[in-house]
C-alpha cells in the first residue's frame, strides 16, 4: 500500500545515432541518462529540474513504457516498466508542453471524451469531470471549438486536462508550463496543487527547467544534469545546503557619518559592503547568524539612518544549480545549443 | 488483453477514424476521392482491354478482369485504412504516444481505425461494378449470384486483408514518414500478381508462386465465382479447387498471416520501444 509510487534503480539510456549522409558509416552514442537512482514516493509532488538537453523527457518516456530504458529497472505503481508494460498504463498519465497534439478536426470536449473512451470511463462521468476540469483552466467557454482554432497555449491546456481526467495513480508532466503565459502557467500550477490535495494516494512527477516554478511548487526536486542527478531533496533542504551565512541588504537614505566599519565591528557581523544605488547608500551584510540583526538594527537607529529598503537574501535553486554544476542553467543551455528540442 | 480493453479500443477508433474519413470539408474531394478515381481506374483498364483485343468484349476474360479490379479495391483500401494509423497519430497529430500509454489494445485500436476506409472502399466498390454493368454490359443477374458463397468471401477478404494490414502497420512503426504509402505501394504491387485482371498463368512461371502464396489470388477468385460462377470456368489456374477448397486455403493463408501479424507485431513494439520510435517525428 505504501510502496513507493516511481522506483528508479540505476536507470541508464544510451541513444545510438547513426551518422549523417556523409559520413554514413560513423555511428555514434549519445549517453543521455547514467545510474539514475530516484524514489517517488505516493501522495508527493516531485520534480526533476535540469536544463535542456539533461534527460529529463527521456526518463519520462522510460517511466511511462514509451522508451526501454538501456541498463537498470524502473516501477510505477509497483509494476516494471518494461516488463509490465500492460499493468502501468491504466495507472498512469503523461502530457508533453511545447506541442500541440491533438485531433484539430474534433473538438476540445470530443478529443477528451475519446481519450476517456480509451481509459474505460463510462461517457456521463468522463463529461462531468471534463466540464469541470476545463472549468479549472478557463476554457470552459472552448469546449464546443475545433481544437485546430485553438491557439498553442489553450490547446497545451487542452492536454493538461487531457492528463487530469483519467484520475491516474501517477501522473507525469513533461514540462507543463512551457510557452504558457503567466496568467495560464498559474493556472496550471493551481490545477496540480489541487488535483493532489484531493486525494493523498496521488502522486505528480514533473519536470521543469524553471528553477521558481520547482522551487514554488515541488515537495522534493531532483536535480538533473547531463543525464546525472546531482542532488535530490526538498527545495529547503537543497537551498540550506549552500547558505552558509545569512546575507542581508539594507537600503539607506545616507549614512549620516556612520562609517561602514562601525558596523562591521559589531558582535555577529562578518563583512558589511557598501554600494551607491541611485543616490542611496546599499549596505550588504553578511551576519554569522540572523540574530546579529538586532545590533545592526540599534546602531542604525541611534546614529539616526533612515533605512529605505530592507531584503533578506534567500539562496534561490538557481544558486544551488550553480554550486553543483559551477554553471548556471542559462550558461549550460547556452553552451549547448543542440541540445535543445 | 482482455475482452473490454479489445472492444473499447476497436469501438472508439472506429469511431475516430470515422470522424477522419468523413471530415470532407469538400464534397467534391469526397467525389473524387471514392467515385472518380475508381472509375477512372476502371476506365483505364477497359480502355486497354478493348485495344488489345480489338473491341471484343464478350470473352469471359473480360468480367474476370473487370470484377477483380472491382474487389482488388478493399486491398489498398483496408491495408491502407489500418496501417495509415501509425503514421497519422505519429507524424500528423502526435498522439501516437498517448494511445500507447493509454490502457488499450494496440492492433484493435488500427483495425478500428481501418473501419471507415473499408466503408468508404465498400462505396467505391459498388459504384465501380454499378458503372460496369450498367455502361459495359459486365454480365452480372443479381437473381443467380451466389449470396452465401459471396458473404463467406467477403468475411474471409477482409479478415485476410486486415492482418496483412496489421503486418504493414506493424513494420510502419519501425520506419521512417517516406514510407507513408506504404499501404497502397504493398496492393500496387501485389495487384500483377495475385490474379486480379489476368490469370496467373500469364506470368512467367519463376513468379507465379509469389501469386499462389499470396491469400489474396483465392479471395479474388471466390468473389468472382460468387458473382458470376461461369467466369472461372473459363480459366485453368485455379479451376481445379471447388470452392470450398478455395475457402478452406483462404482460411489456411489467413491464419498463416494472422500468426505472422502476432509476432511481427510484438517485434517491431518491442524493437520501437527499444529505440525510442513511438513518438519521433520525421524532420523533412
Ligand atoms: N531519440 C533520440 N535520439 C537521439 N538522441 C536523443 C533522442 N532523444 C533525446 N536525445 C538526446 O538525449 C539527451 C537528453 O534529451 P532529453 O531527454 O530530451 O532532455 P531534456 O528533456 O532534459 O531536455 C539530449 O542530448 C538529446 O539530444
Ligand atoms: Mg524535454
Amino acid at each position: 500500500m505504501n510502496n513507493p509510487a516511481v522506483e528508479i534503480h540505476g536507470v541508464g539510456r544510451i541513444y545510438k545515432i547513426r551518422g549523417s549522409k556523409n559520413e554514413k558509416k560513423t555511428r555514434k552514442e549519445l549517453v543521455a541518462l547514467q545510474d539514475v537512482n530516484l524514489e517517488v514516493r505516493q501522495g508527493e509532488l516531485f520534480g526533476l529540474l535540469g536544463p535542456n538537453g539533461a534527460g529529463k523527457t527521456t526518463l519520462i518516456k522510460i517511466l511511462t513504457t514509451l522508451l526501454a530504458p538501456t541498463s537498470g529497472w524502473a516501477r510505477v505503481a509497483g509494476f516494471d516498466v518494461a516488463k509490465e508494460p500492460g499493468k502501468v498504463r491504466p495507472r498512469i498519465n503523461m502530457v508533453s508542453g511545447g506541442e500541440s497534439s491533438g485531433y484539430g478536426l474534433l473538438t476540445v470536449r470530443e478529443n477528451l471524451w475519446m481519450f476517456s473512451q480509451f481509459y474505460g470511463m463510462p461517457s456521463k462521468e468522463s463529461y462531468e469531470r471534463i466540464d469541470a476540469l476545463l472549468g479549472l483552466v478557463g476554457l470552459e467557454d472552448r469546449m464546443h471549438t475545433k481544437s485546430s482554432d485553438l491557439s498553442t497555449g489553450l490547446r497545451q491546456k487542452m492536454n493538461i486536462v487531457r492528463g487530469f481526467m483519467t484520475d491516474p495513480n501517477v501522473l507525469f508532466l513533461d514540462e507543463p508550463t512551457l510557452g504558457l503565459d503567466v496568467g495560464a502557467s498559474r493556472d496550471v500550477r493551481r490545477l496540480i496543487r489541487g488535483w493532489l490535495e484531493q486525494d493523498k494516494t496521488r502522486t505528480l512527477l514533473l519536470t521543469t527547467h524553471y528553477m521558481a516554478e520547482a522551487d514554488e511548487l515541488c515537495d522534493r526536486v531532483a536535480i538533473i544534469n547531463q543525464g546525472r542527478v546531482l542532488a535530490c531533496d526538498t527545495p529547503s533542504a537543497l537551498k540550506q545546503r549552500i547558505q552558509h551565512d545569512a546575507l542581508f541588504e539594507i537600503t539607506v537614505a545616507s549614512m549620516n557619518g556612520l562609517a561602514t566599519s562601525a558596523l562591521e565591528n559589531l558582535p555577529g557581523v562578518r563583512k558589511v559592503t557598501r554600494r551607491e544605488d541611485g543616490g542611496f547608500a546599499a549596505l550588504e551584510f553578511e551576519l554569522v547568524e540572523e540574530a546579529a540583526l538586532s545590533g545592526v538594527i540599534n546602531q542604525l537607529t541611534s546614529a539616526d539612518v533612515k533605512v529605505v529598503k530592507f531584503d533578506k537574501h534567500e539562496p534561490t535553486l538557481e544558486d544551488v544549480f550553480v554550486e553543483l554544476v559551477g554553471r548556471s542553467i542559462d550558461e549550460v543551455e547556452e553552451a549547448e545549443p543542440d541540445a535543445k528540442e | 488483453m482482455n475482452n473490454s480493453e479489445t472492444l473499447r479500443s476497436f469501438r472508439t477508433a472506429t469511431w475516430l477514424g470515422w470522424q477522419i474519413e468523413s471530415n470532407w470539408t469538400d464534397p467534391f474531394l469526397f467525389a473524387v476521392y471514392s467515385i472518380i478515381k475508381p472509375l477512372a481506374g476502371a476506365a483505364i483498364l477497359v480502355v486497354m482491354y478493348s485495344v488489345i483485343t480489338k473491341g471484343n468484349f464478350d470473352t469471359p476474360i473480360f468480367p474476370y478482369l473487370y470484377f477483380g479490379n472491382a474487389f482488388y479495391i478493399y486491398v489498398g483500401a483496408i491495408m491502407t485504412g489500418v496501417s495509415w494509423a501509425v503514421i497519422d497519430d505519429r507524424e500528423h497529430y502526435k498522439t501516437l504516444k498517448y494511445m500507447y500509454i493509454a490502457p488499450i489494445h494496440i492492433p484493435a485500436y488500427w483495425l478500428g481505425r481501418g473501419v471507415a476506409r473499408f466503408l468508404t472502399g465498400s462505396f467505391s466498390v459498388i459504384i465501380t461494378i454499378a458503372f460496369g454493368v450498367i455502361f459495359l454490359h459486365v454480365p452480372l443477374d443479381l437473381a443467380t449470384v451466389n449470396w452465401p458463397l459471396f458473404i463467406l468471401s467477403l468475411i474471409l477478404g477482409v479478415a485476410m486483408l486486415c492482418m496483412m494490414g496489421l503486418i504493414l502497420a506493424s513494420i510502419t512503426l519501425l520506419v521512417a514518414h517516406h514510407f507513408f504509402l506504404i499501404g497502397e505501394a504493398v496492393a500496387g504491387a501485389l495487384y500483377l500478381f495475385s490474379g486480379a485482371i489476368f490469370p496467373l498463368d500469364v506470368l512467367p512461371a519463376w513468379i507465379r508462386p509469389v501469386g499462389f502464396v499470396m491469400p489474396i489470388t483465392y479471395w479474388l477468385e471466390l468473389m468472382r465465382r460468387s458473382m458470376v460462377s461461369s467466369v472461372s470456368q473459363a480459366f485453368p489456374t485455379l479451376q481445379r479447387f471447388s470452392d470450398l477448397q478455395l475457402a478452406g486455403i483462404l482460411v489456411g493463408l489467413t491464419v498463416v498471416f494472422a500468426v505472422i501479424a502476432y509476432f511481427l507485431f510484438r517485434w517491431c513494439d518491442f524493437r520501437a520501444r527499444e529505440e525510442g520510435l513511438i513518438d519521433r517525428v520525421t524532420n523533412y
